[in-house]
């Protein structure tokens, strides 16, 4: 075995032991984490970035010890690190809906309930459109 | 060493969807249950290439991009569900 071949299988290793490692503390921070709001940021940030070290030790892996090219991986991260966040909002709007439909109540925690809104309005959920905001660039 | 490095993958993995599983099942809110869904969808993708890279195979990852796209799809529009009563309005 030659010198980059013993370089690249702890470097693939590393990058394997690194991405699952961080997939299960995300998951475990989804279970330990007292609030939704704060779980949130378990599968968001540490899964995420979990599964884009085990796609970086999979390009490492299909070209160091396969020899073949392939960043195809490096699509489904750029995906991910797209939507995680987009995800991420879409939940906690329905947690801040159901907080304020009443369907649902807070939980003490140390990061406390949302902060009200300035002004009469609420985080919006049902809300119409303000009148002076266009609803659509065409209409400006 | 590579092997080695799967397996502890593979075990990780497994720990993490059971975790996932429990906050699926136990959840208190809708959200929870959303959350533990999606991230379910995530570390199934990371197992499906911890496979490819188990069986030095790449087709596995037409697998994983396919279940990212319909993962999301599906997150998305159970909040819709959730936010609006409707998901295409």
């Amino acid at each position: 075995m030659t010198g980059l071949g013993i370089f690249a299988e702890i470097l693939t290793s590393a990058m394997i032991v690194l991405g699952a490692g961080f997939a299960l503390v995300g998951s475990w921070g989804l279970v330990r984490l007292p609030t939704l709001m704060e779980r949130l940021h378990g599968p968001t940030k540490a899964t995420t970035l979990g599964l884009g070290g085990m796609l970086v030790g999979s390009v490492l892996f299909f070209q160091l010890d396969q020899g073949k090219w392939s960043a195809h991986e490096l699509l489904i991260s750029l995906f991910l690190f797209i939507t995680a966040p987009i995800a991420a909002n879409m939940i906690a709007k329905v947690h801040l809906h159901r907080l304020r439909a009443r369907e649902s109540n807070e939980i003490e925690s140390p990061a406390g309930p949302p902060p009200p809104v300035p002004g009469d309005a609420d985080w919006a959920t049902f809300d119409a459109p303000r009148t002076d905001t266009p609803v659509a660039t065409s209409e400006t | 060493m590579i092997a080695y490095a799967v397996i502890f993958g593979f075990a990780c993995l497994a720990l993490a969807l059971a975790l996932n599983l429990w906050r699926l099942l136990k959840g208190p809110s809708v959200g929870d249950r959303i959350a533990a869904l999606d991230t379910m969808v995530i570390n199934a993708i990371a197992v499906i290439v911890l496979i490819g890279i188990a069986k030095a195979n790449d087709t596995y990852f037409e697998a994983a991009l396919l279940l990212a796209m319909v993962g999301f799809v599906g997150t998305v529009a159970y909040c819709k569900f959730m936010l609006r009563g409707d998901i295409v309005e």
